[in-house]
């Protein structure tokens, strides 16, 4: 009789041969799990060949999954649960599993030859290797295949079923219900239908199996997450990013064009855009990085919502076209999926390297806003704010999100658009001097310049990457003028500070010594962290920055208040240099580019030993 | 002369003015400083001439350039203009075209600019065939940076930067821009008046992507190098749909087809009339007007075509990915459709 047992929280890594389906299957028991109400994050590996040697280690795709029944801000750093379709699988990830960990593998690809190919002299299944392990080596695909039978698929085909397989039977160790899934296959499949029909009945047959066998000892609960009540989905980094932009567009009643080169990891969000024509998003799939940033550009000197989307080698070609876009201050959108670098570096994985890029990485003195988004959901609203600055400003913003981000999932209570603010693009539609001309260099209170598009009766101008005379827009030569525009572009970028709320410092028990502060996607580790070490009776504060330039106002006092500051970053300390810079504060760097994300135990132990250090100094 | 379809024309949807506008109207405050006796002033005036003409409003005219002296062109004009970077200009003219129907763009670039640093936003932008306009000044030479040969100038080129002659050979501007299979493809030159205005207002009036290569003299730089092309003997050979290709003193040269299927030049005398190859502009194929620009020969210019060797009717890009899109006209109902398509299919609710 298998018994249930009541758990916080689970790991699951589903890892396979890249062809063998398992972003899929990790997909769909994100979706299992979010109907069962749980908090969940997701992490999906898969290597940058898109179909790698088949068996080897190097072509392993895994998708790893934490859901618990409390508010979680990882994907998790070791797996509980590893389900492992081939030897490569096993061989690519055990060494994550912590001993005692629950390993499924699939039986049917532990042949001698697939074994010989990772270097496994005998079958670690059978040879007692794994001792240390809960091991349940089940013949998956022969299952799968047997339970497909009588719809008369072809033998690659019905084996193709052992996906579905897998994740019926985890669905049904965890609990989960398995009804979405079956109208997702109906959906997906709706014109194959064998194929639909295989899919279906693998997944129904694995959760039988595990109904009768009693192979399984236990069987897990993981009881609902509480959260705010509202209507809620699944959401990537980069769905909600471009969401975000979308938002942002609609509420400013702009047009969202997107000009973009594919390139990993934000060719989903031109995916993303490109699939809302209905909603008018134009997207342009330029012939260069550059070529993509000036035809958005193009766009906002028309009128519209220029947005580009790259990743770290294609920021660095558009830079001139975004220097050009500070000189015209024009709205536009530059969104940068970091990626591990430099030079193509390690595409599918994710790093914060691009920091001082986005900081820094002009000619000349180039000052703009950057943004970044700390979670997948958070996306949506980091977007918003961008596209609201953008316009508000007239000014380029870079938008940093990670491979992290972009590809990882998490629950996300869908805004209510209505009362999200409101952008108004306040587009000049008269003269502006009392002389009976135009100036479109004439600028508001927040600095703003004139925006008049073209089609504008008697507002007619030309704009250019020649310096400008202040207010004219004229092109000036004259010293004393080019000092003033340089020193009047950062005043309008520093004065972005007015709508850039203060950061807000989380120390539960007010005593903390010691204050972690983080940017971006280390959001997740960092206040995971902090939360086992607080749970270790220890004080610890964190405070997380969206803005990187400008920085809150209070920061340099937020920073001051603490006797020891850790900046947890995937870069060689960036920010940190930036903050010792600014503020002459002997911040820590903390910094791990491994090309994922920082492990929360291992910062949890560091900060451990740092706060014990720091009390132990009085 | 001929123009394309008229149901297709490139400035449909361009609003018309309800005033008739002049020269003045496309002159801007801004002081011209071209060196004197530089061909881009010729271009400006016949510009400024030629607009009022067009019918459309002046605040619906954009002129987007690169960098050189030519790309200076759109502060002289008192329309909206951006005066880019260097080559990006028809990147960036791409998405003022795709999201605006309703504006003529012009682009403004040399020989330098569109064929070197900005070769592959040229191709591109003519491939796509988005719909504007491109001046492409040819004087040779790279006369803002002081005197460096280009990707145009003849081989064997002495200048600062090849002391010794340059050893690269030159692109035929025409040949590339055929390669793309633009659609309108032609060449003018900046001291010929009446010509200009006519191929350029053809090439604004083609609904598509339009180049016109303009030859225009250097006097600091490059003066003289298109002199052996000029005058009652030169080697312009004037194209006209329909008519046969002659050309010289008393129309005494023609156009000949050879055995080996390429063109060539014959003394029409000796060959007889019947045998001079007619021009034509539609021909579906780019190449026959292929063979045409190959009549230039770009060492000594000795003989060019000038006027208009293609025109042809394809849909436009922008006007295909303007056309994917359904939007609504309400507000209220595009957030709702917003608020529907982020709220996807598989919502769960707390």
């Amino acid at each position: 009789m298998t018994e249930v047992t009541t758990v916080d929280h689970v790991v699951i890594r589903f890892a396979g041969d890249s062809g063998d389906g398992m972003q899929l299957t990790g997909d769909r028991f994100t979706h299992d799990t979010a109907v069962a109400g749980n908090d969940f994050s997701t992490l999906p590996n898969f290597p940058a060949e898109i179909r790698a040697p088949a068996g080897t280690v190097a072509g392993v795709s895994s998708f790893q999954l934490h859901f618990a029944d409390f508010d979680i801000r990882t994907p998790g750093d070791r797996p509980d649960v590893l389900v492992a379709m081939n030897p490569a699988a096993l061989k690519a990830n055990l060494a994550d599993l912590p001993r005692g960990g629950l390993i499924i593998a699939d039986t049917a690809d532990f042949t001698p030859r697939n074994l010989a190919k990772v270097g496994y002299a005998s079958d670690p299944l059978t040879d007692g290797s794994l001792s240390d392990y809960q091991v349940h080596a089940l013949d998956l695909s022969g299952q799968a295949t047997a339970a497909v039978a009588a719809l008369g698929l072809g033998r690659k085909e019905a084996g193709r079923t052992k996906n579905m397989y897998a994740l019926g039977l985890l669905d049904w160790l965890y609990h989960r219900p398995i009804e979405s899934t079956i109208e997702f296959l109906e959906r997906k499949f709706a014109k194959v239908p064998e194929i639909r029909d295989a899919n279906i009945a693998a997944l129904k047959a694995g959760h039988a199996f595990g109904e009768t066998t009693e192979v399984f000892a236990n069987r897990y609960k993981v009881a609902p997450a509480p959260a705010p009540s509202g209507t809620y989905r699944q959401i990537s980094g980069n769905r909600a990013l471009s969401y975000g932009l979308m938002a942002g567009a609609a509420k400013a009643g702009l047009q969202l064009f997107l000009g973009a080169y594919p390139i990993t990891p934000a060719s989903d969000i031109l995916h993303h855009l490109a699939a809302a024509k209905e909603a008018g998003v134009l997207t342009f799939q330029a012939e260069d990085e550059i070529a993509a940033v000036g035809a958005a550009l193009g766009a906002s000197f028309a009128g519209r919502l220029g947005v580009t989307a790259t990743s770290g080698p294609g920021l660095a070609l558009k830079m001139e076209t975004i220097g050009l876009a500070v000189m015209l201050e024009l709205p536009l959108v530059i969104c940068d999926i970091q990626r591990a670098g430099p030079a193509t570096g390690m595409p599918t994985k994710t790093e914060q390297a691009d920091l001082t890029q986005a900081l820094f990485g002009r000619h000349g003195e180039a000052p703009l806003p950057v943004i970044a988004a700390q979670s997948p959901g958070d996306c949506f609203a980091a977007a918003f704010e961008a596209v609201k600055i953008a316009i508000d400003y007239r000014t380029p913003v870079i938008l940093l999100s990670d491979g992290y981000l972009a590809n990882g999932a998490e629950p996300w209570q869908v805004p209510d658009l209505s009362v999200l603010p409101a952008i108004d693009p306040a587009f000049a539609t008269e003269l502006n001097r009392p002389d009976g001309e135009f100036w479109p260099y004439l600028r508001d209170e927040k600095l703003a310049r004139a925006w008049a598009i073209p089609g504008t009766e008697g507002l007619e101008h030309r704009i250019g990457g020649i310096e400008k005379a202040d207010g004219t827009g004229a092109v000036s030569y004259d010293p004393a003028n080019h000092e003033f525009m340089v020193n009047l572009r950062q005043q309008k970028v520093d004065g972005i500070q007015a709508v850039v709320p203060p950061v807000q410092v989380d120390d539960p028990s007010g005593r903390a010594k010691v204050l972690v502060l983080g940017w971006g996607s280390t959001y997740g580790p960092i206040s995971a962290a902090a939360r086992r070490v607080r749970g270790s009776g220890r004080d610890v504060a964190t405070a997380h920055l969206r803005h990187l330039n400008p920085l809150p106002a209070n920061l340099g006092d937020v920073l001051r208040s603490y006797e020891r500051v850790i900046v947890p970053e995937m870069n060689l300390g960036q920010l940190s240099m930036v903050l010792r810079a600014k503020y002459l504060v002997d911040v820590y760097p903390y910094t791990r580019v491994r090309g994922l994300p920082i492990s929360l135990s291992e910062l949890a132990a560091d900060l451990t030993e740092i706060i014990d250090y720091q009390e132990g100094l009085e | 002369m001929t123009t394309t379809d008229p149901a297709a024309q490139g400035l449909a949807g361009v609003p018309l003015s309800l005033t008739p506008l002049n020269r003045k109207d496309f002159t801007s405050d801004q002081e011209v400083r071209w060196c004197p006796g530089c061909g881009d002033y010729a271009v400006l005036a016949t510009f400024q001439g030629l607009m009022p003409t067009l019918g459309i409003k002046r605040e619906n005219t954009v002129i987007v350039s690169g960098i050189g002296c030519s790309s200076r062109f759109p502060y002289y004009v008192d329309s909206y203009g951006m005066h880019s970077i260097h080559g990006r200009a028809p990147a960036i003219a791409t998405g003022v075209a795709m999201t605006r129907p309703d504006l003529a763009v012009w682009v403004v670039t040399g020989d330098g600019d569109a064929l070197s640093i900005g070769g592959n936003h040229l191709i591109h932008a003519l491939r796509r065939n988005v719909n504007i306009t491109i001046m492409l000044f040819n004087n040779r030479i790279y006369g803002l940076t002081k005197g460096q040969y280009s990707p145009t100038s003849e081989q064997g080129k002495v200048t600062k930067s090849t002391p010794a002659g340059s050893v690269d050979r030159p692109f035929n501007p025409l040949s590339l821009a055929l390669g793309a299979e633009a659609t309108f493809v032609a060449r003018t030159v900046d001291s010929h008046r009446a010509h200009l205005t006519e191929v350029l207002t053809a090439a604004i009036s083609h609904r598509g992507a339009a180049i016109v290569e303009i030859y225009q003299n250097c006097p600091i730089f490059n003066d003289g190098a298109f002199d052996t092309l000029k005058g009652a003997d030169g080697g312009l050979i004037p194209l006209r749909h329909g008519e046969p290709i002659t050309f010289g003193p008393d129309n005494s040269r023609g156009v000949v087809r050879n055995a080996d299927g390429t063109l060539g030049i014959a003394e029409v005398a000796e060959v007889g009339l019947a045998n001079v190859v007619v021009h034509d502009a539609h021909a579906d194929d780019p190449g026959f007007a292929f063979a045409l620009s190959r009549l230039t020969d770009t060492a000594g210019l000795a003989t060019s075509p000038i006027g208009i060797l293609r025109d042809v009717d394809r849909p436009t890009y922008d006007d295909l990915a303007r056309a994917q899109l359904t939007v609504h006209a309400d507000a209220d109902e595009r957030l709702a459709q917003l608020q529907g398509m982020i709220a996807g299919a598989d919502t769960w609710t707390v």
